[in-house]
């Protein structure tokens, strides 16, 4: 058998609750070993070279979202990457434009929480009161199915970091807004009309400020259809605008 | 110190949690919910698989109602759960799951015609009715008379899990993230609150509350290996077993599911089965129609485990570095069903695997997953000995599952219990009985006890490493108290556990001396934790000499309902204690709508208990003195054991089905 390569994983640090940390590198060798994720071998670091390492992960199991930080640059899933497929110097950083808590652990929980309430990311339902005895609404399957395509969004913010807009307009909602919108406009619970929604995103920091440079698409770990979807919400907006 | 005041404080943001945020929101009062992560990112999301509710729509399901429901329960639970609150379960999953959908969740539908299954390895055409068409549909899972299941494609935990969270803004509930409660506020007996750590910044707070819910899910990482996400540490049952007042209820109930992946431990839903995946050995072999010819690979989730375990044994497993495992086969599906309705199965296999499992077999083996036991509470969620603490959840031991849990009813309780535990809190909020009159020195006092804590952990010199406690608890928990258990290894198990606690009293955290964000810190104080609490589990695995459900004992392989027919109760007295405490809870049979029978696994190994037969006949009796007398279901049910009165009102209306009354 061949022997385990030594990975070399260079970490961005930073303590912002020490005053005397500044931001740096610092690279960690460790054995790779047989199906080796960036969570195990994250996890092996802290144990034995360095605990207070600070990272986020949850699920561990690319579900949850947690633990997106930039990997030789990209924006990704530390936990679902395995290291085989790596070369063995390997650079982490945190994701970028997210406030940040230290080393690799950023809060995107405040970021998805302030687009969710200004989008107000819930069904809009006023005509139709709920009853919980009765048979529920009827929708047709494949309509279902549609909704849960882009219901598919696990808020990661790999689409955030790879935005170019968002660089230059911080306000922007990014495709992470903007397939939340397109999700509950395809959704016939939700009544809100087009123009609510365009109230919402028919402006610069909405679908206009985008500037198709579609790096979300590239980098979303779900593989959302976002292109099509900014697409086809800048089409509705204009046509909103015209109507009126 | 900073005090935040509010009428309910609710540690935990998964779904139970958020369910009983909104619930208590909608009846005026205030909500304040803490938690580790993100709420979108709680270990909910990870169920796949999908949630039981009788709605009988699609043609699998017909003729399913809440009756079925109930009596599968009960037998998966091997008449551990509490009939009563197994049926407030049944018949609120249906209004749960209408809820949801009114909510957003893009919940799976029937579609009319016909479409393609595999049942038992072979295609079968099944033909849905066009009145169905658009229903919320079902699918097979194990241990189900019916197809119950219901689901969103192949990620439901997470579908359910953003409808709520975004419900909850919608409702604004406060969400204080990165909050870890440490400990519980309580005074004479009542519950006032908890002491939370900021994982941020480290300062810590206090938090007075009249009712505080605890929602913090199972304690599945006690284990090495585990399918539940990494900060289901038990924690919360941890903080109601430290105020030595609040009991845990069954904590060596502990179920391990069947097909986790080799060697990481991550799940693959029971959905693989139950849309007819096969479960091979390392000769390509099916072997669970040998061990189980009624049910197979769809028998509940500890017998499957065991049948497994006991195949490899044999010596029928595949061998791997990692130890032997056997095969899931899902090929037979076909790549479109893979890739539509498990999809996240597929995902899993490519990135931590390398393999597409429309072609390759899958690793799996059976793996801790879910937890029964807990907080021992009520039916309305209150603990029965801490005033105005309440669980729900994994978290609590309500008890609807007995010693074993179906799948699907998981995210199926976090919702039902979520929706009444917050109307019995709001009850309690609108009687004079909640007042509290805590002085905010009392308060001080248990803020302090937790900085002292913090404190001796960072200045502590030539003490204990954490990692090596904690490492050395999981392996004793992976090896001696797992699928089958004994007494020597149980006694071992114990010792050694003990052993690890009185050390863990004793442990540094090296280097990282940080009081802010410091994950060395919060390894530290949390080892401390989880050791008692897998202490708990160990010791009452090592007390009940009897096999029930996934509790089995090599050593006494029968179910002994003459001497085994209650809740095991921990409690710790004394924080300087080095053991808890253990009571019984008898379960009583006289009450009992479905009086202990036989689930029909195996051989009936079954000790019975006197009371079994007496109130067998007199069930048999009221049966069918009233069938006789033409009464329906509900009038029968209501004659054997009457539970609508304890629900809230606006739950107790009859549920509309499909085929039945619309």
């Amino acid at each position: 058998m061949s022997e385990n390569r030594v990975l070399k994983i260079s970490i961005l640090r930073f303590d912002p609750h020490d005053p005397e940390d500044f931001p740096h590198m610092e690279t960690f060798e460790i054995e790779e070993a047989d199906g080796m994720t960036l969570f195990v071998a994250l996890n092996e670091i802290r144990e034995h070279h360095d605990n207070s390492l600070k990272f986020d992960f949850v699920c561990r199991a690319g579900i949850c979202g947690s633990c997106s930080m930039l990997v030789n640059g990209r924006p990704t899933l530390a936990c679902r990457t395995l290291t085989k497929k790596l070369d063995e110097h390997i650079t982490l950083a945190p994701l970028p434009l997210f406030e940040l808590i230290g080393d690799l652990s950023i809060y995107t929980g405040k970021w998805m929480r302030g687009l969710n309430e200004r989008l107000e990311t819930w069904i809009h339902d006023k005509e139709n009161e709920l009853q919980v005895d009765k048979l529920e609404e009827k929708m047709e399957p494949e309509l279902a199915d549609e909704i849960y395509e882009l219901d598919r969004c696990v808020e990661c913010g790999c689409c955030v970091a790879g935005c170019g807009t968002i660089q230059m307009k911080p306000d922007f909602v990014g495709a992470v807004g903007l397939n939340k919108v397109a999700r509950y406009h395809l959704d016939p619970r939700d009544t809100r009309s087009d123009e609510e929604y365009y109230e919402l995103i028919g402006d610069e920091d909405g679908v206009f400020g985008c500037m198709t440079l579609l790096g979300c698409e590239d980098v979303c770990p779900k593989d959302l259809p976002l292109q099509s979807k900014i697409a086809y919400l800048r089409r509705m907006m204009i046509k909103t605008a015209l109507k009126n | 110190m900073k005090i935040i005041y509010t009428d309910v404080l609710i540690v935990g943001g998964g779904l139970a949690g958020l369910r009983v945020a909104t619930g208590v929101r909608e009846r005026g009062h205030d909500a304040v919910i803490l938690t580790l992560v993100p709420p979108k990112r709680s270990h909910s999301a990870a169920a796949q698989g999908g949630m039981q509710a009788s709605l009988a729509n699609c043609k699998m399901g017909e003729g399913d109602n809440e009756d079925v429901h109930f009596s599968d329960t009960i037998k998966g639970s091997d008449w551990g759960a509490d009939q009563m609150v197994a049926r407030m379960f049944t018949h609120c999953a249906p209004k749960a799951i209408r809820e949801l959908a009114h909510w957003g969740v893009p919940w799976s539908r029937v579609n009319r015609g016909d479409h393609t299954s595999i049942i038992n390895a072979k295609k079968v055409t099944i033909t849905e009715k066009d009145e169905a068409h658009g229903l919320i549909t079902a699918r097979d899972f194990g241990g189900t008379k019916k197809w119950r299941t219901c689901y969103t494609s192949d990620g439901t935990g997470h579908s359910m899990l953003y409808a709520m969270d975004n419900k909850a803004h919608e409702d604004n509930v406060e969400i204080h993230e990165r909050l870890e409660a440490i400990s519980i506020i309580h005074e004479n007996g009542r519950c006032c609150g908890a002491i939370a750590r900021n994982l941020m910044s480290g300062e810590l707070v206090a938090y007075v509350a009249k009712a505080t819910t605890i929602a913090t899910g199972g304690y599945g990482r006690i284990y090495s290996v585990s399918t539940n996400a990494i900060i289901c540490q038990g924690m919360g049952q941890a903080i109601a077993l430290e105020t030595g007042v609040a009991t845990l209820g069954n904590m060596e109930a502990i179920q391990f599911h069947p097909t986790a992946i080799v060697p990481v431990g991550i799940l693959t839903t029971e959905g693989c089965r139950g849309d007819g995946g096969l479960l091979l050995d390392k000769d390509g072999y099916r072997f669970m129609p040998d061990y189980e010819p009624d049910k197979k690979e769809l028998a509940s989730r500890d017998v499957v485990s065991r049948r497994m375990t006991e195949h490899m044994r044999k010596g029928k497993g595949v061998k791997s570095r990692y130890g032997d495992h056997l095969w899931l086969d899902i090929t037979i599906l076909g790549r479109e069903h893979i890739e539509k309705n498990l999809r996240e199965v597929k995902e899993i296999c490519e990135n931590f695997l390398g393999i597409d499992p429309a072609v390759d077999w899958i690793p799996v083996r059976p793996t801790q997953h879910y937890s029964m036991g807990g907080i021992r509470t009520k039916y309305t969620g209150e603990s029965q000995t801490l005033k105005g603490l309440y669980s729900c959840g994994e978290a609590a031991c309500w008890d609807m599952h007995g010693f074993n849990r179906l799948g699907g009813n998981s995210v199926s309780e976090t919702v039902v219990s979520g929706m009444l535990v917050a109307e019995y809190i709001s009850d309690f909020l609108e009687s004079s009985d909640s007042d509290i009159s805590i002085e905010t020195k009392n308060v001080e006092k248990f803020l302090k006890i937790e900085q002292d804590k913090i404190d001796a952990l960072l200045t502590k010199e030539h003490g204990e490493d954490a990692y090596k406690l904690r490492r050395r608890m999981e392996e004793i928990m992976m090896e001696k108290v797992g699928i089958f258990r004994n007494g020597d290894d149980l006694k071992e198990a114990v010792t050694e556990l003990e052993e690890l606690l009185k050390r863990s009293k004793n442990i540094e955290v090296f280097r990282s001396k940080s009081r802010a964000a410091n994950p060395a810190l919060v390894n530290a104080y949390r080892t401390q934790k989880m050791i008692k609490v897998a202490l708990t589990v160990a010791y009452g695995a090592l007390l009940r000499t009897e096999s029930r459900g996934a509790h089995s004992r090599e050593d006494f392989p029968k179910r002994d309902d003459a001497n085994w027919l209650k809740r095991t109760i921990m409690n710790w007295e004394n924080e300087s204690d080095t053991m808890p405490t253990v009571s019984y809870e008898e379960i009583p049979i006289d009450s009992m709508e479905l009086p202990p029978g036989f689930r029909g696994y195996g051989k009936d190994l079954t000790q019975h208990h006197t009371d079994t037969k007496v109130r067998q006949e007199v069930v048999d009796k009221i049966k069918s003195e009233l069938e006789s007398k033409g009464a329906n279901r509900f009038e029968i049910q209501n004659e054997l054991m009457p539970f609508l009165d304890k629900l809230p009102k606006k739950y107790r209306a009859t549920n509309e089905r499909f085929g039945e009354n619309v």
